[in-house]
């Protein structure tokens, strides 16, 4: 990206994408990492591309229960 | 579902048969091995507990918050220091430009997605796996589960500021280890993509 005045690196922009999406910057830097991808089409790449990586993680976690193991752990319940 | 009042052991034990796989699904994301002994420990810790239940409708989460406390234990008990993650050694790392410029998939005018849709849950399991327990933790408890940063912290009893440092050199390696693990395992090579 081109150097403006007021906008932050790239690097610092990347470093905060994450926590930008958690809602866990502070209003200051939600504004800096905001005013840098209005301008920096690459880091809105890497927003994106943070929102893919988000999605993989909450939607390829999910686990079987296999039958032989439901039914040793609802025996151990039953002789809590 | 219990009544509010109703902490017998009868109540208890119909909630946690129903918690079961919920349960068993997040010892087997902090855990390679022992996922039923976590389930079980928990389950015991939270009989013992029953009575501390504020919230009936919370309850998953409570179990879910004395798994991480047990978890949290084990850890300590086995006294494995864990070397904290040199910053430079992931912070340069970004896995968007990585594939950008390797462009493994050079007929793909989706690049990106065709990358992340060739892991499936056990490759990413996998990959979660080759991560220090200190990283893999923060990362499951807030992307998979749901826990907000402050429950990660006082459910591992660890400061704020170190789950959130945590949390950013996890992603990090996560992203690296997305890489390494597709390229050994063959999930860049044409015709692999789904």
């Amino acid at each position: 990206m081109t150097e403006q005045p007021d906008v932050i690196p790239c690097t610092d922009a990347v470093r905060q994408l994450w926590d930008y999406l958690d809602n866990a910057v502070s209003p200051e830097d939600q504004k800096l990492v905001e005013r840098h991808l209005s301008f920096c089409r690459a880091c809105c790449g890497e927003l994106e591309f943070a929102k893919e990586l988000r999605t993989l993680l909450a939607a390829r976690g999910a686990v079987e229960l296999p039958a032989d193991v439901r039914s040793r752990l609802e025996r151990f319940v039953q002789e809590l | 579902m219990v009544d509010e009042q109703d902490r017998s052991e009868g109540s208890f034990r119909c909630l946690a048969v129903a918690e079961l796989p919920a349960l068993y699904g997040l010892a087997r994301r902090l855990l390679r091995d022992g996922a039923e002994d976590l389930v079980q420990e928990t389950l015991l810790r939270g009989f013992r507990a029953y009575e501390t239940l504020a919230d009936d409708e919370a309850s998953g989460r409570w179990l879910k918050t004395i798994m991480v406390n047990v978890f949290r234990d084990q850890l300590r008990k086995q006294a494995r220091s864990v070397d904290e993650l040199p910053v430079e050694d992931v912070e340069n790392f970004s896995l968007y430009r990585t594939i950008a410029d390797e462009d493994p998939f050079p007929y793909s005018d989706t690049l990106h997605d065709d990358f992340l849709g060739a892991f499936d849950r056990q490759d990413v399991r996998e990959v979660l796996m080759r991560l220090p327990e200190i990283y893999r933790a923060p990362l499951v408890l807030r992307y998979m589960d749901g826990f907000a940063t402050k429950e990660i912290a006082a459910a591992l009893g660890t400061p704020l500021g170190t789950i959130l440092a945590r949390l950013h050199r996890g992603r990090k390696r996560f992203e690296k280890e997305l890489w390494a693990y597709a390229d050994e395992c063959g999930l860049l090579l044409e015709g692999e993509v789904g």
